[in-house]
């Protein structure tokens, strides 16, 4: 059963790109499409620079899956599954999220 | 198995090495045990290139040897010895160490020696001649204490010594014994037009000159005495009067040699010894000598053939020469004196734009038999090749070298060569090997050099190597894929035209028309430089923000960990001490790293990014605006600081460059771009290594574009000289639109001129000719992004929406705990990992 906990309203979000939330005491990259009004949550640690700054990359598709690209070293993750489209051995926690009521919900799943 | 014979190349230069490598490339390499003397102490290296060693190339960049070759090839190099007697009774050489080895073949590649006119003097101290490395080392060692210089000799190597020379800041003379400048290939009009060109540089021209005597000067270390009794003082003199050939060891073992000199061979290159065969220019061929590599290596390759017991022969060679001097062109091509019967001459001479060019065809207008170009020689690829090839001339042969009309077309298309066509001279490469070569899946300039090699000698035929690829690969219907990403199948030049043309001011209205999916780090960014370029929106509008990689969304750049740096504007590298106080009371605050930049600017390192507006803030209230430093985009401007406090300033170089930076400043580019302005042409701001290079002279401004130092240095080429300032800044706001017009994404502007077809000189007729008519247009869209600068910082700490994004959480006030900074040399860096295990456990504990 899902635990919702409540982040912050849809205008805190920033269009096609990401903010970053404490959840828990984890650092949660929060990623919003307007235009599909879709949401997305990945642990905010990119593995490869070892650092929290995924909420800082820029947002696309890799062959229309939702991708994430590190602002480090531009390796891509996906939004839906959190695995490294250049190294399939590594991928980031993906989270639960979605919007209710106007605001920004997410599940970290335990 | 037969036993190996012995063969022995006496000399490894160009011609000689060349030799070599066509040898052990051959099916005959494994019949000889090969042996080669070298007399200098380093093996081959390119002479036709030796001026380059001046302006920065090195006697490593120079080397014609690829490592390892001679191990490789189990070829026995005897460097820094000399060949000095051949026994031919006996087949032995011996040399100057002492040596004595027996030989089954024998191939002789001395070369040339510089002649110097016995003049009196001649061995005076400080004179020298102009052939090797170490003479050229001399020479520079020389420089440093001299002031003025003089070329005994005004051929090609003496212009070009003229050059180096004047790369060693020295006011330069060109002394010439004849009327005229190269006066083996122009004719007096041709030589004209190169003096003029030649003194509008700063070089002095002084003709029908006869050197009597070098004495003691007064100002100078010389004074050179002339036959009308005029007088020169300078402090080096180089004599560049030509080459004659190195025949002695010939001479002194009895094989024949002509009667001006050199070693005489026969269509097989054998001299009159069986044995012996003689290469390049020590040798001389139905009365003639060869003073180019080309015929040089054609030698090689007959003797190789030869050795190989195919038919081949050596009809002569062609000697046409092309050659650009401080941006001069020049070029001659096959008889331009029109000595041949029944000759007609055409000749264009253009004042106003110093253009000279003469065509000289045969009496039915049939054939072209030679041609002089000065000032421009664009026409020289298409004009060799009706040269090289017989082709028949167009019906009026003059509209080669007249202007272009808009209504006629008179450019040889690389489809009218026939496949024998030589496209490269220096490794005599033929349009059908070419062909074949592209057939085979050599699609890219880079491949098709590798493994033809044409090209890759003095580089002449490159533009002609292009037009065939790209001929080639049209007619093969084959099609590269430049789209900029999967969700866009067009250019960066594509999408830059939608923008402009449909006025698209939004990355997802142009998703939406022209793209597909959500687009990508590729595009997004592109898009984003091109939008700012073309409107010169606020860079984090909601609607771009999804557009910019962190620097840009951050207006700052990150750094490994996590945390990024700032860097204020500081135009022309100027700050005040109120400045600098107030920078270095910000840093200390926010303890920060603090470094001066490469592009003399004060970098403040490890801020987190919820410090970033804090630390704009005091910084904007201390004056201070963005550098930029996280944009593709004009970063810096360089410069020394000129003729305001420098002993030797001509101009001033400080003012210029805040007057440009300012100009420019967020100017969003391809990529960064960087400037340099220096005040005279001691260089000390480095213009040369810039995209936009400025050097003042005492004529105005000399405007150097396309340099680059990074990965790939590449110096700038002279784009314009002794400008006024309206005109330079003119001149800039053109090349720059025009850059971001038609760059791709990422690519810099040195790239962008290699790639360009008929690069600097077409650079040279859209920018200062308004060739395309573009420049009005480029200036305004120029005006445009001047008129609508703002600093972003500024305006992002003004809008209170703006902030909210630099908070590390949402939902929290707390900072990012992992950013872990240790001590060093009295300053912060970022902590490495074991650092980083220890300190989490201090923390703990």
């Amino acid at each position: 059963m899902s635990h919702w906990i409540d982040i912050c309203s849809v205008e805190d979000l920033q269009p096609d790109s990401g903010v970053c939330a404490l959840v828990e005491d984890k650092q949660v990259a929060i990623f919003y499409m307007p235009k599909e009004n879709a949401v997305y949550a990945l642990n905010n640690y990119d593995p490869f620079g070892k650092i929290h700054v995924l909420s800082r990359g820029l947002l696309g598709d890799i062959k229309g899956e939702p991708m994430v690209a590190s602002p480090l070293y531009k390796q891509h993750f996906s939004l839906i599954t959190g695995v490294c489209f250049e190294d399939a051995s590594v991928a980031v926690d993906v989270y639960a999220i979605h919007i209710k009521n106007n605001r920004v919900e997410v599940s970290l799943g335990e | 198995m037969s036993k190996k014979q012995t063969l022995i190349v006496i000399g490894n230069g160009m011609v000689g090495h060349n030799f070599l490598e066509t040898l052990v490339a051959s099916d005959i390499k494994n019949n000889y045990n090969i042996v080669t003397f070298c007399e200098e102490k380093r093996p081959a290296y390119d002479r036709v290139h030796l001026s380059e060693y001046f302006s920065g190339k090195t006697a490593q960049d120079l080397s014609m040897v690829t490592e390892g070759f001679f191990e490789n090839n189990n070829i026995k190099i005897h460097l820094g010895d000399k060949a000095v007697t051949i026994d031919k009774e006996n087949n032995q050489i011996t040399s100057a160490k002492g040596l004595t080895i027996s030989y089954d073949k024998l191939v002789l590649a001395t070369g040339s020696y510089p002649f110097v006119p016995p003049v009196e003097g001649h061995d005076r101290e400080n004179c020298f001649v102009y052939r090797t490395i170490e003479d050229l080392e001399n020479m520079a060692a020389a420089a440093k204490n001299a002031k003025v210089g003089a070329v005994v000799g005004g051929g090609l190597l003496g212009l070009e010594a003229a050059k180096a020379l004047m790369d060693l800041e020295l006011k330069t003379h060109v002394i010439q014994f004849s009327p005229r400048l190269m006066s083996a290939q122009l004719d007096a009009g041709g030589a004209q037009m190169l003096a003029d060109k030649i003194e509008a540089l700063g070089i002095s021209v002084l003709a029908s000159k006869n050197t009597q005597k070098i004495i003691d000067g007064t100002e100078c270390k010389h004074k050179m005495l002339f036959a009308d009794g005029t007088e020169l003082e300078t402090d080096i003199i180089l004599f560049s009067a030509g080459i004659r050939p190195r025949d002695e060891i010939a001479r002194i073992s009895g094989i024949e040699v002509g009667s001006r000199g050199g070693i005489v061979i026969d269509n097989q290159c054998k001299t009159s010894d069986p044995d012996i065969y003689a290469i390049g220019e020590c040798a001389v061929w139905n009365g003639q000598t060869f003073g180019l590599v080309a015929p040089g290596y054609n030698m090689g390759r007959i003797v190789v053939a030869d050795l190989a017991g195919q038919a081949a022969s050596f009809t002569g060679a062609d000697m046409s020469t092309k050659l650009k001097l401080n941006g001069v062109d020049v070029a001659s091509i096959g008889d331009a004196h029109a000595n041949s019967q029944g000759a007609l001459v055409y000749t264009y001479q253009n004042g106003a734009d110093e253009i000279y060019k003469r065509l000289v065809v045969s009496a039915d207008k049939k054939k072209l038999l030679g041609a002089v170009l000065v000032g421009d020689a664009t026409g020289y690829g298409t004009l060799s090749q009706y040269y090289l090839n017989g082709i028949d001339l167009p019906e009026n042969p003059d509209s080669l070298i007249l202007p272009a009309r808009s209504d006629e077309s008179v450019g040889l298309g690389p489809d009218a060569l026939p496949a024998s066509a030589q496209i490269c001279s220096c490794f005599d490469v033929t349009k059908g090997q070419i062909c074949s070569a592209v057939e085979d899946g050599n699609h890219t300039l880079g491949a098709l050099k590798e493994c033809t090699k044409a090209a890759t000698g003095c580089g002449g035929c490159s533009a002609l190597l292009k037009s065939v690829l790209d001929c080639e690969l049209a007619k093969s219907g084959f099609e590269v894929n430049t789209d900029i990403c999967e969700h866009f199948a067009y250019t960066r030049q594509d999408l830059y035209n939608l923008i402009m043309v449909n006025e698209i001011k939004s990355f997802n209205d142009l998703l939406e028309k022209h793209g597909k999916g959500r687009g990508c780090e590729v595009c997004r960014q592109a898009v984003g430089s091109i939008l700012a370029s073309c409107w010169n929106d606020y860079i984090l509008k909601t609607e771009h923000l999804g557009l910019q990689d962190t620097n840009d969304t951050f207006l700052a750049n990150m750094q490994k960990d996590g945390t990024y740096s700032v860097v204020p504007r500081m135009t022309g590298g100027e700050v005040t001490p109120d400045g600098l106080i107030a920078i270095g009371q910000i840093a200390k605050k926010y303890k920060l790293y603090t470094k001066v930049t490469g592009g003399q600017r004060v970098d403040l390192f490890g801020a987190r990014v919820d410090q970033l507006p804090l630390i704009w803030q005091e910084l904007i209230d201390a004056g201070f605006e963005s550098g930029h430093a996280y944009g593709k985009s004009l970063r810096t401007v360089k410069s020394c600081v000129g003729s305001t406090w420098c002993r030797f300033g001509i101009d001033d170089s400080v003012g210029l460059a805040v007057e440009l930076e300012n100009r420019y400043k967020g100017l969003r580019s391809p990529h960064k771009i960087k400037f340099a302005v220096s005040g005279c042409t001691r260089e000390c701001a480095e213009a040369q290594s810039k995209d936009i290079g400025i050097i003042a002279t005492e004529g105005g401004w000399n405007l150097y574009v396309c340099g680059n130092g990074g990965m790939k240095p590449r110096h700038g080429d002279l784009f314009a000289t002794n400008l006024d300032k309206a005109t330079l800044i003119q001149y800039i706001d053109r090349v720059l639109t025009f850059y971001s017009r038609t760059a791709d994404r990422l690519q810099r502007t040195s790239v962008w001129m290699e790639n360009m077809e008929g690069g600097l000189d077409y650079l040279k007729s859209v920018i200062i000719e308004d060739k395309l008519g573009l420049c009005a247009d480029l200036e305004a869209q120029m005006q445009h992004v001047v008129d609508t600068y703002q600093c972003e910082w500024k305006t992002t700490i003004a809008d209170e929406s703006k902030l909210k994004r630099f908070r590390h959480f949402i939902n929290s006030d707390k900072t990012d705990e992992n950013i872990l900074f240790v001590e060093e040399r009295g300053q912060i860096r970022p902590a490495n990992e074991e650092e980083r295990l220890h300190l989490a456990v201090a923390e703990e504990a």
